[in-house]
């Protein structure tokens, strides 16, 4: 009972806080790699942003235990980021 | 707490796509209880926001003011402003139109009296000029803010409502996945089953019946609060979120002023020079920056309802406020923005004129009832898993006191509002916050109760709500002349449509209590179901049953 309440729990932060990072992540990515004016692309990437985060809390739910859970979060989240990351030192 | 008691949520052993649906399923039932109470709230006042305007008016009828062109709307306000805040930083006027009838005006006062924000609201007559004066109500304001502040301080309200969002739309997403048999699942109803199953037949078919207006309103609803909910795309863009918002909306950037004063072009001329520009558009709005200054600028913005891509932003058109010489203004936006600003119009439905929005309506209550459903079917799946004759456990009473007080307390308290809006006086001081702090005793009043009151919860609070809307237009017609027998006739729909909507809500909710009523008494009177639970609690696949998967949780 223990080790499914810990599970549910490891599963839960990984959808929500996890999926938060993962959506921000993308935001940011694709506000600064996206081929429109600047306004145009920080609104693209806000409102994907959202489907994203949907997608990342299925993912953890669906996937077979917590460690791919948390990895199919974490993994995508640090690529995006680094993509941001070199968009904005490029000044993109 | 036996519902907690099952395998970790995703255990594909041997049928992959079988164990997605039940981790799914796991993820549906729990992402959709934990935010359920609260969604069901914003679902149930988000709808009645669709009447926003005509509820105003249903609350405040002493007011009967006739619809102006925008010209006139404009003249009236100059005139009001020009008397009364010839000093303010700025004017907001917004005209006239069929369903809000009233000129309104707002103005951020140069030198607000000590303690005061000094930003103040008027509703003018059109056709006097006047300032109208009538019982001081936040009418269906009030419910529209609930929607999506939940009447707390600013950021944390819409911060709650976003994440009540966001579980929502992880809700319906993975009962969409849930379900092999969406189509099918919609033709099935069996009532006569009783319990679970027309618990969950009916819960399936309101949801599949609005599902592409249930995805639409909860997305269009994130999108809505995005720039709080989501800043990091900002932030990665600009330097700070005024940049963006300067860049965004830049009708609104407030420009500074010269400290020369110079005479204000007259305005009504200027609304005739954008409906020209607009092709006879409707002008909604009009904001003065800086009136009596030689830097003043008036901008004019189309109205929203004109196209469902407004609800974003509409056109604008600027002009210099000394000259009047056009400066130029935001046209049609470009294909991003036209997608989110009709994302954002498609949620506020300002577009729809009346026979939509009354669909708007119908679907967003089916969308409230599938909230209601979905409570009540966590209760029915559990109960009916329950040993026979077995007391319901501490969970399931917790629940169903939460449900009962959340679904029937609701509609109770909105009744109460709109009673409370005929029954207090008119001169009470703070009357406007009196409303809704009947609007809460009673909704608390009905928690408690039905944590009191056990198996006749839901017959007593739906009966009291039945009653109390039942009773309205009754009300209706001993406080004021605009009664059923007046407003009939004379073809005044909103006050009309108003009672009649709550007689039939009244019945809906005297059927539910009616309802109610048989099922918890038969609960009570029978010893219990046949008990088809497994050593784990779970209940055997149901054969031939096309939803396994869903049916075992």
């Amino acid at each position: 009972m223990l080790r499914y309440r810990l599970a549910v729990t490891s599963r839960a932060a990984a959808a929500i806080g996890g999926g938060y990072v993962l959506a921000s992540a993308a935001a940011a990515c694709l506000a600064v790699w996206l081929p429109l004016a600047r306004v145009d692309a920080v609104v693209a990437a806000q409102m994907l942003s959202f489907v994203v985060y949907a997608c990342a809390a299925l993912w953890v739910f669906a996937t077979r235990n917590a460690w791919r859970a948390w990895a199919g979060v974490a993994l995508p989240a640090l690529v995006l980021a680094a993509l941001f990351w070199l968009g904005r030192a490029g000044g993109v | 707490m036996k519902g907690m008691r099952q395998p970790e949520p995703a255990q594909p052993a041997h049928a992959p796509a079988e164990g997605l649906r039940q981790a799914m399923s796991w993820l549906h039932t729990w992402a959709g209880l934990v935010f359920g109470w609260l969604l069901f709230a914003m679902f149930l006042t988000g709808a009645l926001s669709f009447f926003r305007p005509e509820i105003t008016r249903w609350m405040r009828p002493e007011v009967a003011v006739q619809p102006v062109s925008a010209a006139r709307s404009v003249e009236v306000a100059e005139a009001y402003l020009r008397r009364h805040a010839p000093d303010a930083a700025r004017w907001f006027i917004v005209a006239s139109t069929a369903r809000e009838p009233g000129v309104r005006i707002s103005y951020q006062a140069a030198k607000p009296p000590p303690g005061q924000r000094g930003f103040r609201r008027v509703t003018l007559d059109p056709v006097t000029g006047q300032e109208i004066h009538a019982r001081e109500t936040r009418g269906g304001d009030f419910l529209y803010r609930f929607h999506f502040q939940l009447e707390m301080g600013v950021p944390w309200g819409r911060w709650l409502a976003g994440i009540a969002g966001m579980f929502m739309l992880v809700a319906i997403l993975s009962g969409i996945i849930t379900h092999k048999k969406l189509f099918a699942d919609f033709f099935t109803f069996r009532p006569r089953k009783g319990g679970q199953r027309a618990w969950m037949d009916g819960h399936n078919a309101l949801s599949v019946l609005g599902l592409p207006f249930h995805l639409m309103i909860t997305f269009s609803g994130l999108v809505l609060l995005a720039s709080l909910l989501m800043p990091a795309g900002i932030l990665a863009a600009y330097d700070n979120e005024r940049e963006f918002f300067d860049e965004a909306f830049p009708a609104f950037a407030m420009k500074p002023a010269s400290g020369q004063a110079a005479p204000l072009v007259p305005l009504a001329p200027l609304v005739a020079q954008a409906e020209q520009a607009w092709d006879g558009g409707a002008i909604q709005r009009m904001v003065v920056n800086r009136p009596g200054d030689a830097a003043a600028t008036v901008s004019l913005s189309r109205a929203v309802s004109d196209r469902v891509s407004y609800g974003r932003q509409a056109p604008t058109l600027t002009f210099d406020g000394v000259t009047g010489q056009p400066l130029g203004g935001t046209g049609e936006a470009g294909a991003v923005g036209t997608v989110a600003g009709t994302v954002v119009g498609l949620h506020l439905g300002l577009f729809a004129q009346p026979l939509l929005r009354w669909a708007y309506f119908l679907v967003s209550l089916a969308g409230t009832a599938m909230v209601g459903t979905g409570l009540a079917l966590w209760i029915a799946k559990r109960r009916q898993k329950l040993r026979s004759g077995a007391p319901d456990t501490l969970s399931l009473r917790l629940v169903d006191v939460l449900n009962a007080g959340s679904i029937a307390g609701l509609c109770v308290a909105c009744a109460a509002y709109f009673w409370a809006n005929r029954v207090l006086p008119a001169d009470l001081p703070a009357r406007g916050q009196w409303e809704t702090r009947i609007f809460f005793a009673a909704w608390a009043a009905s928690y408690v109760y039905a944590a009191l009151r056990g198996r006749r919860k839901w017959r007593d609070l739906s009966a009291l709500g039945a009653l109390l809307l039942l009773l309205l237009p009754v009300l209706n017609a001993l406080t004021t002349d605009r009664h059923l027998g007046a407003s009939l006739p004379a073809g005044d729909w909103v006050m009309a449509g108003f009672d009649l909507s709550a007689l039939v809500a009244g019945l809906l909710l005297a059927w539910i209590a009616r309802k109610s009523g048989g099922r918890e008494q038969a609960a009570s009177r029978r010893p219990a179901r046949h008990a088809t639970a497994g050593p784990d609690g779970a209940a055997p696949p149901l054969a031939g049953s096309s939803n396994a998967a869903y049916e075992s949780r």
